[in-house]
């Protein structure tokens, strides 16, 4: 390259350019700023319960705000169980959706159905916990939990008085917010795969549910559980439909009927009237705790989707 | 080797299982909507859209404040997200192989995952504490985060569908940069974007979570973006856990609005999307 345009390029760009670069940089660090300020924010304002309590905070399960003693371990159980309970159901059913409207169904049926759960997916959630408040815990309260108790009593999930509102009913609308997610992921992953495995297969005498196996879950298996890796991860963080539907009682108890609470309606229900600072932090800690979960759950989805060439 | 019978015995019953599958999980969706519909609909009225909250008992509530008060939160969110989002994502673009931009791009991925609740968290902590009350910016502040990945991703993704050689002809010309990406990319893929904003602000318009400790809510119309604000969301949330069956009832009609703005959001992207021109 010839010498002297190179050493004068500095000169050489427009002043728009500059101003321009400088704008959209600023902006683009400024977003990296926030990240960083939220993550300082809640290391630093978890800090003193985290000084005070350290590693027994994720253990111990006695949370009680009255006696100043945090422990997160029931919220913490809380969140794990409803998003348990939620992938659980979630999965297969999403799963089985999405592989039999692309293997089975014919493109009109499939269109509708898409738009249908694409319309379902927009629905916010606190209109998800209104249902289940007046239609979903009632039903479960005299249908559900009395058949669950007189068949499966015996298991300790299934035993204990019917509420309602619960572990169950926080599971139940977490599975039914979690379906359009997951569908809408193994859709993508079906959509991408090429048609020819399917023909091959087919022309190999493979019967349709083989097909589906050769052809759809099993080339498209990175994909499948990459989706339901976020789907949980939407799970952990959802906050109002559960808040509405769990109970809200800070107590770890085995059967799902009774009452709970998780790491998103703990701060949703306590924040506004924690009194002392101590409160405050213990409640700050429970969303680092949080962040970091859902952090890392997502970064796994990704890096597992992402090593997928079929995407 | 499974003889024939057994084979297509068992793509039958899978058959069958698969349709039950669908079955049950249009089931709880199809109760979804009837029940808003079902339920949200009868109270609607012209007063419902002007009125105030009236106390228990009283006759004439109505969610005015709530509607225009998420009106105005959607706003503040949409004045401070999209340009913010709008501008990671030509960075993004601009600088794409650089580290820096894959550092945004991480950052944009990771603020995409965090739970709202948390950004409430943040925002109440940051804002609220420091002017001492509830306000309106503080939760269009909140509910900005939550929109800016979505438009930067959308932004990125649109502006790398444009061919390279638009931007070269515009540079051969003599453009200078900004040009080129202000006046020929962007006005390329402005239906897009737009789509991609309609989706966003759909999004956080049902969003109450980080609601809850920063716009608080109120039970007046909204005066100022600096003292704390009614929405619907929060609205339908307090109604929701009352105990009154009458407050219950205006729950629904909220939801029943709610979700219709949110669907016909939604349903209009699609409509735009439907007809948009091939990039030439």
């Amino acid at each position: 390259m010839v010498k002297g345009p190179v050493a004068h390029r500095k000169k050489e760009v427009h002043r728009g350019d500059w101003l321009f670069a400088q704008f959209i940089q600023a902006g683009a660090m400024l977003l990296i700023a926030l990240l960083l300020a939220l993550a300082w924010f809640l290391i630093k304002g978890g800090w003193p319960a985290i000084e005070r309590y350290g590693a027994r905070f994720l253990f111990s399960s006695n949370w009680n705000p009255v006696l100043e003693v945090f422990g997160a371990a029931p919220v913490i159980y809380g969140t794990l169980v409803s998003s348990a309970i939620a992938i659980m159901i979630a999965a297969p059913l999403s799963v089985s959706v999405a592989l039999f409207l692309h293997a089975v169904a014919p493109p009109k049926i499939r269109a509708v159905f898409s738009f249908f759960v694409d319309m379902l997916a927009a629905i916010p959630s606190v209109v998800y916990g209104l249902w289940g408040i007046f239609v979903l815990a009632p039903w479960l309260r005299s249908d559900v939990e009395p058949w669950l108790s007189e068949h499966f009593g015996f298991l300790p999930f299934f035993q204990g008085p019917f509420y309602g509102v619960g572990m169950l009913a926080a599971g139940l609308i977490l599975a039914i917010m979690i379906i359009p997610s997951i569908f809408a992921m193994c859709s993508e992953v079906f959509r991408s795969l090429p048609v020819t495995y399917k023909e091959a297969a087919l022309a190999l005498g493979a019967t349709r549910w083989e097909m589906m196996q050769i052809a759809f879950l099993r080339a498209g298996k990175r994909g499948i559980i990459g989706g339901i890796i976020l789907g949980l991860g939407r799970a952990l963080g959802e906050t109002m439909a559960v808040t509405m539907l769990i109970g809200n009682r800070d107590e770890i108890s085995v059967s799902l009927f009774s009452p709970g609470q998780t790491m998103a309606s703990v701060i949703a229900n306590e924040y506004a009237e924690a009194g002392s600072s101590i409160h405050v932090a213990a409640l700050i800690e429970v969303g680092l705790v949080l962040f970091c979960m859902t952090i890392l759950v997502n970064a796994l989805a990704r890096i597992i989707i992402r090593s997928d060439d079929a995407i | 080797m499974k003889s024939l019978k057994q084979r297509q015995l068992i793509n039958t019953c899978v058959h069958i299982l698969l349709v039950g599958a669908c079955l049950v999980s249009a089931l709880p969706l199809i109760s979804i909507f009837t029940y808003i519909v079902l339920r949200g609909a009868p109270g609607l009225s012209l007063h419902f859209f002007t009125g105030l909250p009236q106390p228990i008992g009283e006759p004439g509530s109505g969610m005015g404040n709530a509607i225009s008060g998420t009106f105005v939160l959607l706003g503040i969110a949409s004045g401070i997200g999209i340009p913010w989002g709008l501008v990671a994502g030509i960075f993004m673009t601009e600088y794409r192989d650089t580290r820096m931009a894959s550092c945004v791009r991480f950052s944009a991925e990771l603020l995409s995952s965090i739970p709202s609740i948390v950004i409430g968290l943040f925002i109440y902590e940051q804002i609220v504490l420091r002017m001492h009350h509830f306000s309106a910016l503080a939760g269009g502040l909140a509910l900005s985060i939550i929109m800016i990945p979505t438009i930067a991703r959308s932004t990125e993704e649109q502006l790398l569908l444009i061919p390279a050689h638009i931007r070269e002809a515009g540079l051969a010309l003599g453009l200078p940069r900004w040009k080129v990406t202000c006046h020929i990319l962007l006005p390329g893929i402005i239906r897009s974007i737009m789509t991609s904003m309609m989706l966003a602000i759909a999004r956080i318009s049902g969003e109450t979570a980080p609601l809850l400790f920063t716009a608080f809510g109120s039970r007046f119309w909204p005066e100022s973006i600096f003292e704390p604000i009614a929405s619907l969301p929060i609205q339908i949330y307090n109604l929701a856990i009352s105990p009154f069956e009458e407050w219950h009832q205006q729950a629904w009609t909220g939801a029943f609005i709610l979700a219709l703005f949110v669907l016909s959001l939604n349903i209009a992207t699609r409509l735009v999307m439907r007809q948009k021109e091939p990039l030439s």
